[in-house]
């Protein structure tokens, strides 16, 4: 990748993670940690690969995303704010009572594919999708965002084995592979793992990258790309809470707004690595 | 009469409606959990192979997939037994179906107690009461095999989720395809009457029928209604039989429990108050048994009907 255009999905990234953290901040709620995680993953894809139009939402030919670990909206509705599918100051009333942004994505806001937050389900509405696409013989593509501690859900195992027999090169699943879930880190809770090993054995090709280097992450996918007739999952190793210093693979932000002190404190960080990186 | 009445189950009626309908709606696609033989969706698979689709036996999965085609332009129809596709599925139907609203129709077979031999794991008695939850969720009960293809075409041609019931065990055709019109959210009503009304859906409303003329042969004049929409209720059709005669009896194959019988109640509580007495499966679980047996033994057969409306007749004046 070019180095101007990794400053600039950099930057943009920077300011996703800011809107995740104004966004969980002024809704007191929300969960932070696993939205960091995917902040740049979510920039690349809204702003360096999907065939997405703002003004036109609903085109009909247009790459879908679905957020199945859909706790994390804070990072795709603030994904959609710098890509203006509408105002930046949505994000100020997230979660907030008769505010569009609802605490997980709900179909009708702007830019959101699909209703999702119920672990496990949103793999299977890819599939559902990614079937469509070949029955109407489309070219758009279905990218599906998963939580590791989601696939412990046994309908992510439904999913994958469907999407292998239907050969579902039109779908992409990417699993946050952040190491943590809400009651403690993934190997201790209920280990899902190993996690390339299972997908592997359920037809997918199987592809790891680093979650936060741009680089890896258009390697990822430029591989995927190759992929005929099985379904594609990229295992993103990233870092949960990245960005902010003291969230960082601290499992207590899973799910937990920063109060003002905190909020501060990781907007002057994020402001200082915007600055570097537009400096 | 009753031996030269034809009879269907309205799970092949429902198989030959995809089929029938298929040429007509053709982004009508079908899925099924490995069941097709049984659901009989595998009469639209040999017709129609390329747009079949069999999802293994994976309910949860099977709904997600159908959410999916529907948010895409399809229109899938989901099927499997009730117990599954209300029961093992419920909250994926109501999570990725229900909330967004999407155009996915549900045709859940086997459903109620008259599975017969396969027993209580398969006797779904409790997914109109699951599906009623749901809001937006459109539920439709027909009682016979010229219903059961309107019902079909009905959900087909209207936008937004529909869980459509169907059994197992043939029904008596008594409707006339040739006159028989289906309206989505309108009871029907089959026979006049002013001392009492059947309230009936499904399976039961040819017993209700034959309730009826055993009725009238004691001098009692019931009224019969058709609900084949379950929601939404024709609280319309219901209030004023309620009004005009003075009690209702509620004939459902399904617990009394959340289905028919209870959202009648709910409707005449809200409006036009008059003792509901509700026939249906009570707090228990069904078992093995053939299933004209096992009607009669739950009292959902003409003869019970007869009875506790005479019953309720009687406590109703006193």
């Amino acid at each position: 990748m070019e180095e101007i255009t990794k400053k600039k999905l950099q930057a943009i990234a920077c300011k996703v993670r800011m809107g995740v953290i104004e966004g969980t901040y002024c809704a007191k709620s929300g969960h932070p940690g696993g939205s960091l995680s995917i902040s740049d993953l979510l920039t690349y894809l809204y702003f360096a690969k999907m065939h997405i139009d703002p003004k036109q939402p609903e085109m009909a030919d247009r790459d879908r995303l679905i957020l199945s670990k859909g706790h994390c909206a804070p990072a795709l509705y603030s994904v959609l704010a710098q890509r203006v599918f509408f105002p930046w100051e949505e994000l100020q009333s997230l979660r907030h009572i008769g505010a569009m942004l609802q605490g997980h994505p709900c179909i009708h806001i702007p830019g959101v594919d699909m209703s999702s937050g119920s672990l496990g389900q949103g793999i299977s509405v890819a599939c559902g999708m990614a079937l469509a696409g070949k029955l109407n013989n489309a070219a758009y593509k279905i990218y599906a965002v998963l939580g590791d501690g989601e696939i412990e859900e046994g309908q992510v195992w439904e999913a994958a084995m469907f999407a292998s027999h239907y050969q579902l090169d039109n779908l992409l699943a990417i699993v946050d592979y952040n190491g943590l879930q809400i009651d403690g880190k993934l190997s201790e809770v209920c280990s899902p793992e190993p996690i390339p090993e299972k997908f592997s054995a359920f037809g997918w090709h199987v592809i790891q990258m680093d979650a936060h280097d741009f680089d890896a992450i258009e390697a990822a996918f430029a591989e995927a790309e190759q992929i005929v007739g099985q379904p594609v999952v990229i295992i993103q190793k990233s870092v949960k809470g990245k960005g902010v210093s003291f969230m960082e693979n601290q499992v207590g932000w899973h799910g937990k707004a920063p109060n003002q002190a905190e909020y501060e404190q990781a907007m002057a960080e994020l402001q200082t690595q915007l600055q570097e990186l537009e400096g | 009469m009753a031996g030269e009445v034809k009879k269907k189950a309205t799970r092949e009626s429902y198989g030959e409606a995809l089929r029938d309908f298929a040429e007509t709606y053709e982004n009508l696609v079908v899925l099924d959990a490995d069941l097709a033989a049984a659901t009989k969706t595998g009469i639209f698979k040999k017709a129609y192979p390329e747009r079949f689709f069999d999802c293994g036996i994976a309910e949860a999965n099977m709904m997600g997939v159908a959410a999916g085609l529907a948010a895409s332009g399809k229109i899938p129809f989901a099927s499997t037994f009730a117990m599954f596709a209300a029961g093992r599925a419920y909250e994926i139907v109501r999570n990725s179906i229900g909330y967004p609203h999407l155009n996915v129709k549900i045709g859940a077979t086997h459903a109620g107690i008259s599975v017969g031999e396969d027993g209580a794991t398969h006797q779904c008695n409790e997914d109109i009461a699951l599906m009623r939850t749901i809001p937006g969720m459109t539920i439709l009960n027909p009682a016979d095999d010229v219903e059961a293809r309107a019902a079909v075409k009905a959900s087909i041609e209207m936008e937004g989720p529909v869980y459509l019931r169907f059994g197992r065990l043939a029904a008596p055709i008594f409707n006339d395809p040739t006159t028989y019109q289906f309206t989505i959210g309108k009871g029907i009503t089959l026979r006049e009457g002013k001392d009492v009304t059947l309230v009936a859906t499904g399976l039961m409303v040819s017993e209700a029928l034959t309730a009826a003329e055993q009725l009238a042969a004691e001098g009692i004049s019931a009224r019969v209604l058709n609900i084949h929409t379950i929601k939404p209720l024709d609280t319309e059709l219901i209030c004023k039989a309620a009004a005009e005669t003075g009690l209702l009896v509620t004939i459902e194959e399904h617990s009394i429990i959340g289905g028919l019988g209870s959202a009648v109640a709910e409707a005449v509580c809200d409006s036009c108050p008059v003792p509901v007495v509700r026939i249906g499966v009570k707090d228990e679980y069904g078992h093995s048994g053939p299933a004209a047996e096992l009607l009669k033994e739950f009292g959902l057969c003409a003869s019970n009907i007869v009875a506790v409306t005479k019953a309720a007749m009687e406590s109703n004046t006193k």
